[in-house]
């Protein structure tokens, strides 16, 4: 018996520092592994660049800027679906950002206890839907009420606003916003909702043994304390919509040209390259998709940097703190 | 039978029966106290005088934080919270309907066992209250108030040049010390402190002690501790509670020399607690 225990002892002291030889193998491989995602996104990064030799040799910065989309004479520029994926991912944010912590706070500080479950269930649940339903919804639903009820109203309502000037088309920039706030607020939900339910208790009473209401502490504690998790939740749905391809394909129009109305069908990065790849023809076509592809990947790169950026300096803030 | 008690065991609470409205003053009769069907206070009669330090002394488990939380509702954020008898805070009964909690609570200032200042910055924290309440005229007032909260708190000048620091950043003694500013800031009569001290070390401990005894100058105090050494040095009384019962309110000297009763006596000389 005092053999076995002299042993296992020996076997936790050699467990503590790495043999040479097979730990040597299995601490590279572990390294190796842990550096392969930065080795594929890297790749990603320059096999994309050099795909788009053709188009960047042609096009220059200017690519970024023009506004032709002509496959038949050869002009090329990515102006309409930056512009695109901008205009609808800026308008799913605005909507989904207020709706969402909106949503957060009333789930985590107001609703009753039996109800927070069932709908924070349900919240998540959108998130689950997958898009092309969503794109179904738009087409058959969402679309020809824009058109119909919607548009008109706000045409009316809002003429000095050129956003909500021109014809309605039902599907374009303001179908496809709608339809990315729908599938990204479940993640401004999720993160301000687990950020606002994790500020202490004792927070909070403090707060109270001031003589704050119940509202100031909700606006004045509660939510700038869980700042930096609101922040997280807006910026990775902001990193969603900039990708979602699917149900933005089936709702913006598909159509290349720069709008100032919401209610114009219009293009977006992701949708140009699903609509058109397999059909496109010819060296400078394919290689200007795949510069779209590249411009998407740096997009939604920074935009995930950014996100980390700010939130590793909230969090340092609050680690000083 | 527990409400006379303690006015022959403390010659202080009898010169006090004679004034019910004086500022400051805390009167509890006959109160009873439910966590749902778990009763934690009996008929508790107790009365804190202006510009006393009252101690509350006790076991663990005895009530005594939920007495104090009675005084400023903040047991109100408990759903299960029931209670029964009255609590006049200078003379006014605090759970009769229309009573105004937010400005019951800005009367009644709290300091809380563990320190918890917002994660904001030194001086958004103690202008946190003058805001909500609206006490300040303009900025130059507000800056005003925090200067003379964190002096009062004996904490201006070591922060004096760094208020837009982050209070998270201070010392825990500190940062106790900035919560004492925080609750002087919006003006109250009464300060409840519930163990302020006992996640401190010795001299942060001293320096709380100290600054309680000023602030008696100005406020009335009532204090929880386990730490009885703590009660005898800055109490001007003490009771003692026992399963949710006040067993004894007394002179701290006479109540720690002479204790009246005998379960008094064992709590004070180690005999169970
Ligand atoms: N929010 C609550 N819900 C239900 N029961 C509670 C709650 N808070 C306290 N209690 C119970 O009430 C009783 C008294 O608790 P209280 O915190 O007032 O004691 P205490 O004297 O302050 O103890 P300690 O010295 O440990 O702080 C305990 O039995 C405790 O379990
Ligand atoms: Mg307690």
């Amino acid at each position: 018996m005092s053999a076995s225990a002299s042993r296992l002892g020996t076997a936790r002291e050699e467990g503590r520092r790495p043999r040479p030889g097979s730990d040597a193998v299995f601490h590279w491989t572990l390294r190796g592994l842990a550096l392969a995602p930065l080795a594929i996104l890297i790749g990603l990064g320059v096999q994309l660049f050099r795909a788009s030799a053709a188009s960047r040799h042609a096009f220059g910065w200017g690519f970024l800027t023009q506004s032709a989309w002509d496959p038949v004479f050869g002009h090329f520029g990515a102006w309409p679906f930056l512009f695109g994926t901008l205009l609808t991912t800026g308008v799913g944010v605005v909507i989904a950002a207020p709706l969402g912590v909106g949503t957060a706070v009333f789930l985590a500080e107001l609703a009753p206890f039996w109800l927070r479950a069932p709908v924070g269930y349900l919240v998540e649940l959108l998130a689950a839907v997958p898009s092309v339903v969503y794109g179904l919804w738009g087409i058959f639903v969402l679309a020809p009420w824009l058109q119909q009820s919607a548009e008109p109203w706000l045409g009316d309502h809002f003429s000095g606003v050129p956003l909500f000037q021109g014809a309605p088309y039902g599907v374009g920039y303001l179908a496809a916003g709608l339809i990315l706030a729908v599938m990204i607020v479940p993640f401004v939900v999720g993160l301000s909702r687990q950020a606002i339910s994790a500020v202490p208790a004792h927070q909070r009473e403090a707060a109270y043994a001031l003589g704050s209401t119940r509202w100031e502490v909700i606006r004045r504690v509660a939510v700038p304390t869980a700042r930096s998790g609101i922040w997280g939740g807006i910026l990775l749905a902001t990193g969603r919509a900039l990708g979602e391809t699917m149900a933005v394909t089936m709702i913006i129009g598909n159509r290349p040209a720069v709008s100032a109305s919401l209610f114009a069908p219009g293009y977006t990065l992701a949708s140009v390259i699903a609509n058109e790849f397999t059909e496109a023809t010819g060296a400078l076509y394919i290689s200007s998709l795949i510069e779209i592809g590249l411009v998407l990947f740096a997009i939604t790169v920074v935009v995930n940097l950014l996100s980390r950026l700010l939130l590793s300096r909230i969090a340092r803030a609050g680690a000083a703190a | 039978m527990l409400g006379n008690l303690h006015s022959t065991a403390a010659p202080l609470t009898a010169s006090a029966t004679t004034s019910a409205s004086v500022p400051g003053v805390v009167e509890t009769r006959h109160l009873d106290f439910f966590y749902g069907n778990h009763q934690v206070l009996f008929d508790v009669s107790l009365r804190v005088v202006q510009h006393e330090i009252l101690a509350l002394i006790g076991p663990s488990g005895c009530g005594k934080s939920t007495f104090l939380r009675t005084l400023n509702r903040m047991n109100d954020l408990v759903p299960s919270a029931r209670w029964q008898g009255e609590v006049l805070i200078d003379g006014q009964d605090i759970y009769a309907p229309g009573c105004d909690v937010m400005a019951l609570r800005r009367k009644v200032g709290m300091v809380f066992q563990r320190s918890n200042p917002f994660p904001f910055s030194i001086e958004e924290n103690v202008a946190y209250g003058v805001k909500i309440n609206h006490l300040a005229r303009d900025r130059q007032h507000r800056a005003e108030i925090v200067e003379r909260s964190l002096r009062a708190a004996g904490l201006w000048e070591e922060v004096k040049d760094r208020l837009r620091h982050p209070a998270l950043a201070l010392s825990g003694g500190q940062q106790q010390r900035l919560c004492i500013a925080r609750a002087l800031a919006v003006e109250p009569e009464i300060l409840l402190m519930d163990e302020p001290a006992s996640a401190l070390d010795p001299i942060a401990t001293a320096r709380i002690e100290e600054l309680a005894i000023e602030l008696k100058q100005r406020y009335t105090i009532v204090i929880v501790t386990h730490n009885l050494q703590q009660a005898a040095r800055i109490s001007d009384r003490t009771s003692f509670f026992l399963m949710g019962k006040l067993m004894e309110t007394g002179a701290t000297q006479t109540l720690f020399t002479k204790p009246v009763r005998k379960e008094t006596e064992d709590y004070i000389t180690g005999r169970f607690g």
